[in-house]
């Protein structure tokens, strides 16, 4: 079952980096974060003050870029009817995902944080703050676009309903994070891992639970 | 009620139900090693369904259902890789059945397909993409295969090769069920007609 999962999570990862998905929400990032400066002005203390909360809100608009293709081609094609003849369950397939998401997801997202808080001014402890806790978050996220693309795979206008599906379930996960950047204690870091744990705890059991349904 | 294990393939009143459709109703039949069934009927009387139903992806509305651990399913979905070559995309497969990259080329050669070996799925025809399937599906090399309209699109030299892997697969024991509109060149030993199940109305 482990050697699956692996084959399975490789297949995915190497597909997502060659086709390129990999890199687009790194683009739009990047593309929302240069924005900002050219919306609100140059001001340094500004920028200080409200970029992390940008860079925040950009990451969660860059999890609804890939959600068309995290589920909706496997199903089309008869992939998970293939895994499921041999035994591997929907649970399995559900988790396999979310790995293999965050994968392709997180650290070039991460990477782009870094460059994107440049633009922002960001150095020193808030910088590292920011990175330590979209790290924290960037599992959750790619949970919750799995679960997502799980729920809408088969409806018409998935992508529009999926913005509208992301946008409550990730208020706990924004409130925490971006609260973390102001927060000393560090107690908001603790509360923002606890959503997070929650989160990827819950994607293989809601989102295989999904893609059950969709067989009736 | 569905149990895996068993040596050979049995339905016992086996009924299914799709929507508020009634498919088919109380439904026997029997499938020993080395043996070979096909389902005929007209379109939409549930015979991919029956098939699905074998495979574990949909669940019997009533009856039982003894299968052997392993099944191979060839429908009418590719579940291949459309930018990988064939024996790449084949690969993946034979990772998760815990096959050999010799056991993908004796596939595809049994599937006809030995000089496409290299070219992305993408590219392919209907038959030939009909081909890969087949390929996909002799790979798994599993006890029981059931093949949903499996000669689609194939000229009358695969339909000949196509018997001939098939038969093969019955003398080393192995067991088929077929659903297929097109003659397949092999003998078969259970002949399953499906029929359409008369609707009741449900009183308001």
């Amino acid at each position: 079952m482990i050697g699956a999962l692996k084959t399975l999570i490789w297949r995915d990862v190497r597909q997502s980096y060659a086709s390129g998905g990999t890199w687009l929400p790194v683009i739009f990032y990047l593309s929302a974060a240069t924005l900002f400066p050219f919306a609100v002005g140059p001001d340094r203390d500004l920028l200080l003050q409200t970029g992390g909360g940008i860079l925040w809100i950009a990451a969660l608009l860059a999890t609804l870029l890939p959600l068309d293709r995290l589920v909706q081609p496997d199903l089309d094609n008869g992939l998970y009817d293939q895994l499921l003849v041999r035994g591997i369950t929907d649970e399995l397939i559900a988790f396999a995902r979310l790995i293999s998401h965050w994968l392709a997801f997180g650290p070039p997202l991460l990477f782009a944080a870094l460059l994107a808080s440049g633009l922002m001014g960001l150095e020193g402890p808030p910088l590292a703050t920011l990175l330590a806790s979209l790290a924290i978050a960037t599992p959750a996220l790619a949970g919750l676009a799995v679960m997502i693309a799980a729920l809408t795979a088969g409806l018409k206008g998935a992508g529009a309903l999926g913005g509208l599906l992301l946008v409550p379930l990730a208020i706990p996960l924004l409130i925490f994070g971006a609260g973390s950047l102001a927060d000393q204690s560090g107690s908001a870091l603790l509360f923002l891992s606890a959503v997070s744990l929650l989160l990827v705890a819950i994607t293989p059991f809601a989102a295989g639970a999904a893609l059950r349904a969709l067989r009736e | 009620m569905r149990d895996e294990g068993s040596d050979s393939l049995r339905a016992d009143a086996l009924s299914c139900v799709r929507g508020d459709k009634l498919l088919f109703r109380e439904l026997n039949f029997a499938l020993m090693s080395g043996q070979a069934g096909l389902v005929t009927g007209p379109n939409g009387v549930g015979k991919s369904s029956l098939l699905r139903l074998i495979a574990g992806l949909l669940e019997p509305f009533s009856g039982s259902i003894h299968t052997p651990a392993s099944i191979a399913l060839c429908d009418d979905r590719m579940a291949l890789d459309e930018n990988l070559p064939l024996q790449n995309a084949l690969r993946f497969w034979a990772k998760l059945d815990g096959k050999t990259d010799d056991d993908c080329t004796t596939a595809i050669a049994a599937a006809g397909m030995g000089h496409l070996a290299e070219v992305p799925i993408r590219y392919f025809s209907t038959g030939q993409r009909q081909r890969a399937r087949l390929a996909r599906t002799f790979l798994s090399d599993t006890d029981l295969w059931l093949l949903d309209e499996p000669a689609n699109g194939l000229d009358s030299a695969s339909v000949e090769l196509l018997g001939q892997t098939l038969q093969g697969h019955l003398d080393r024991g192995g067991m088929i069920l077929a659903a297929s509109h097109i003659a397949l060149p092999i003998t078969f030993n259970l002949n399953l007609e499906l029929a359409a199940v008369e609707q009741l109305e449900a009183p308001l």
